[in-house]
């Protein structure tokens, strides 16, 4: 009996075994932990993790191409970018498809202004061209096949056509397009596309492929097309978007067409770093649209230069807090305190009325001779000014943490340094610094972060040199509404962040980091 | 048991009543959109105030215009639309437009006809810069100055921007290309019907930004047009652009030191238009306040709050007196025959096409 006990596994009182029994009390302890947290889990993933995650996903999304011109991107696939030459009759039929799809939805406006952004010119050519599509000479296409025989004008012809399989794949092109006019005039006019006007780009679809030699001996009807086919009138729908707008006849449009047709791309990626896609892979762009690079920089020097001025600007006055009789010191922290009470933007004008040419801190130097009348100092609209404001804004989130941990050291220890025979300096830098240094760490990190996304400050104080990456990314959210660009800019800047803290982790030790105790 | 009765039985008359409550503000109710201040404050005067008299619906001001373009890109796609009328630059209008946010109207069918009967899209005229767009007014953009700093010669063409050596000091011009590129052109002598020809091309452009290189470092580049008024008023510039109310209201208003130069103003529209996709009951509402008003009075009644110009030809012989100050506002309208002796007028597809292209250009030079 006792040998069974010793090889077999161990039971518990129940008679199961014990690992079971066991990990059954942890897994119910698990649940029970989890059910208590998943109310603000499932609150922080919808209201925060969920909208940022779709924001960034915004830098790479890129379906809108495929989606509005579906036919043209793929008889573009073949079409060579460096040839110089606009594409065939073929993609132009295509094209004809989509935009004229594209217009009675709405669409290719939409699509302009995405294209817009990767090749100057293209919201206004499709604006234009979606105007003049249903007006397009094609419509002797429609007038002759229905002079053949007048059930070509009922839509109920067209759909008894392409309920035959073999139609559908003789005729792949001219289906597609009968199936998408078919679905619009359903889903979104809410109307029956067999009482509708078949529109004339179904009639030159059909044109266009019965031309190429497809479809005989489908039906009788077609056959009677065909057989017309050689006596037919022709018009090139090239050349009715070249009339439409002359852009159509460059490679350019077409080459961006060609470029951003797949569903996610690294266009606006390309773009945040001042790049762009060239003919032969990324290259940077002309120098006088570089900005980006610049801008990052800057936010990440004059951050640095924020944090360092509040750990200056900040130490001595928590170490002043943390060694005065607690009325004192809460007397003083009530100062420290009161700017969180005022307003930001009422701070940062504040700062504009002391650092103006004509402002306070000027007039003062003016009238205590100390700077001529006609060169006062510029402290505003440049990086100076921001980093002044910042700097005080900023400056509670370094002293708090800084008090808190000077709190604890016990003072002690200073008097201890010094009988042992420390000079003053020696008993602050080898003592007592060494054990603040937790509380810099999180002033430094709170203090840096803020200040790398800080936004109104700067667009109010900075002027042309001392705004930050945010404000290009509020422009291009609120303004050009190019949230693509937008999003990679962002999803740049907290790869960058989350960079930094790695480098700090390695460096200092995030267990270093004491917010207090 | 008998406290029950009486603790549920209020509970149900107070749902009841919030339930009714909540129910009319439904329905009388609409959120209107604008940009706030002054602005707002001569909409309320003269549309909101008599149209919520009339008809006993409730008028909600929303500041939000300036970023109108984002929240209702936004609102879309959250698929929740709780605005009922959004007023907008005619450019923004363009781009609501072209991304499908806002609804495109029969002008002649929705907004009222003149009192002699010309049609709205014959009245209104050129103002209707998109199918989408119901222009209210007319502004522009311009330059005022410090009549205490420039001297014994104020400034009389737009030029004196450039003209740092008559004119020392401080400049004050948007920080977007728009109105700057087309005056740096002209007065590096481009002749005014080539501006846009100029400034499609590439050198074109190189040649606006050397212009303003000029004054580059003369220069504080504002991102909202209250700025400039302060700054004069500080004393900080001695010109600076912006909008030709915002000049008005320092001069007349508050009686600051500032003259006006309407020289090469830039003129531009701003007026409303309908959020796309809004339910059919709150859609026949927004109409019916639209058609009210847009017509001609209503137009013509807002010029006695702010020195815009009513964007309908009836309604200019109607503009009158100032509501408080009591001037004439005629002479005030950028439209005035004296004031508009020479216009520019803001190319709206130009920009459509050009804005990003330029504005990278443009901010890129900036922040060298």
């Amino acid at each position: 009996m006792s040998d069974t006990a010793a090889s077999g596994p161990v039971m518990s009182a129940d008679g199961v075994p014990l690992k079971r029994s066991l990990n059954r009390a942890l897994r119910a302890q698990k649940i029970r932990a989890l059910a208590l947290i998943a109310p603000l889990l499932l609150f922080v993933l919808i209201t925060f993790i969920a909208p940022i995650a779709d924001m960034l996903f915004r830098s790479v999304e890129n379906q809108i191409v495929r989606e509005t011109l579906p036919e043209t991107v793929q008889r573009l696939g073949d079409w060579d970018a460096d040839s110089g030459e606009p594409p065939s009759e073929a993609v132009f039929t295509a094209l004809y498809a989509d935009i004229f799809l594209a217009a009675e939805r709405k669409l290719h406006t939409r699509l302009g202004s995405r294209l817009n952004y990767e090749e100057t010119g293209a919201s206004s050519l499709f604006r234009k061209t979606g105007r003049r599509v249903d007006r397009f000479d094609t419509d002797i296409y429609t007038d002759q096949i229905t002079d053949l025989d007048p059930a070509w004008e009922a839509g109920a012809t067209w759909a008894a056509l392409f309920e035959a399989r073999e139609a559908r794949s003789a005729l792949p092109f001219t289906a597609r397009s009968w199936e998408r006019w078919t679905d619009f005039v359903i889903n979104e006019e809410e109307d029956d596309p067999l009482e509708e006007d078949v529109p004339d780009f179904l009639y030159t679809a059909l044109y266009s492929e019965l031309a190429d030699g497809a479809g005989a001996g489908l039906d009788p009807r077609v056959d009677q097309v065909i057989d017309a086919l050689p006596g037919f009138e022709t018009v090139s729908v090239r050349e009715q978007f070249l009339d439409a707008d002359e852009d159509w006849g460059g490679a350019d449009i077409w080459r961006t067409i060609q470029t951003y047709s797949p569903a996610y791309t690294s266009g606006y990626f390309l773009n945040a770093v001042d790049m762009e896609k060239g003919t032969d892979g990324p290259q940077f762009r002309p120098e006088n649209e570089q900005i980006y690079l610049t801008l990052f920089k800057r936010t990440m020097f004059m951050s640095m230069v924020i944090t360092f001025s509040c750990i200056l600007l900040g130490y001595p006055v928590a170490w002043i807090l943390a060694n005065l009789p607690a009325r004192t010191a809460n007397l003083l922290m009530i100062l420290v305190l009161l700017p969180f009470w005022t307003s930001l933007l009422v701070r940062t004008s504040a700062w504009k009325v002391m650092l103006q040419q004509q402002g306070v801190i000027n007039d003062t130097l003016v009238w205590l001779g100390l700077v001529d009348d006609g060169s006062r100092l510029v402290m505003i609209n440049n990086q100076f000014g921001t980093i002044v404001a910042m700097t005080h804004i900023l400056l509670p989130f370094m002293i708090l943490p800084l008090y808190s941990v000077m709190q604890t050291i016990p003072p002690t220890y200073l008097r201890a340094a010094k009988s042992l025979g420390a000079t003053n300096w020696t008993a602050f830098w080898r003592v007592y610094f060494p054990q603040s240094v937790p509380g810099i760490g999180a002033g430094s990190i709170l203090v840096f972060i803020l200040s790398i996304g800080y936004y109104i400050t700067p667009e109010i104080v900075g002027g042309t040199t001392g705004t930050f990456i945010s404000n290009r990314i509020a422009y291009h959210i609120s303004s050009s509404l190019n949230w693509g660009l937008a999003a990679a800019l962002g999803t740049i800047l907290l790869a960058v962040v989350l960079v930094l803290y790695w480098l700090y982790d390695q460096i200092v030790g995030i267990d270093n980091v004491k917010l207090g105790g | 048991m008998n406290r029950t009765t009486a603790l549920l039985g209020s509970a149900a008359l107070a749902l009841t009543a919030a339930s009714a409550l909540a129910e009319g503000h439904m329905a009388g109710e609409m959120t209107i959109v604008s940009w706030g201040g002054a602005y707002s404050a001569s909409q309320q005067n003269a549309y909101h105030t008599p149209y919520m008299e009339n008809t006993g619906i409730t008028i909600i001001n929303d500041e939000s215009s300036p970023e109108a373009v984002a929240k209702l890109r936004a609102m879309e796609e959250a698929g929740n639309i709780t605005w009922d009328l959004v007023d907008v630059e005619a450019a923004d209008a363009i781009r609501l437009c072209d991304e499908g946010l806002a609804m495109e109207i029969d002008h002649d069918e929705v907004l009222a006809a003149a009192p002699d009967g010309t049609s709205a899209s014959d009245d209104f005229g050129d103002s209707i810069i998109s199918d989408c767009f119901i222009p209210q007014i007319v502004f522009s953009t311009t330059m005022g100055y410090r009549t205490d700093l420039v001297g014994d010669t104020p400034p009389s063409n737009i030029c004196a921007i450039f003209d740092l050596e008559t004119y020392p000091g401080k400049r004050a011009l948007n920080k977007r290309p728009l109105a700057n590129m087309e005056w740096a052109l002209l007065c590096d002598g481009v002749e005014k019907a080539d501006v846009y020809d100029v400034l499609e091309t590439e050198e074109g452009q190189e040649r606006a930004l050397a212009k303003l290189g000029t004054i580059k470092d003369q220069t504080v580049w504002w991102t909202a047009a209250a700025e400039t008024p302060q700054l004069l008023a500080d004393g900080e510039v001695v010109m600076g652009s912006t909008y030709n109310g915002r000049l008005f209201s320092a001069i007349a208003e508050q009686g600051q030191p500032i003259g006006m130069l309407w020289d090469e103003q830039m003129l531009d529209f701003d007026g409303w238009i309908v959020p796309a996709g809004l339910p059919e009951d709150r859609l026949a509402r927004v109409l019916d306040y639209l058609k009210f008003a847009t017509d001609t009075q209503r137009l013509a009644d807002q010029a006695a709050y702010i020195s815009y110009g009513p964007a309908r030809a009836s309604s200019a012989p109607l503009v009158g007196q100032h509501a408080e100050l009591g001037i004439e506002m005629a002479p005030h309208m950028p439209t005035d025959p004296n004031n508009a002796q020479s216009v520019l007028v803001t190319q709206y597809d130009f920009w459509a096409d050009y804005r990003d292209d330029i504005d990278a250009k443009f901010q890129a030079w900036l922040a060298q």
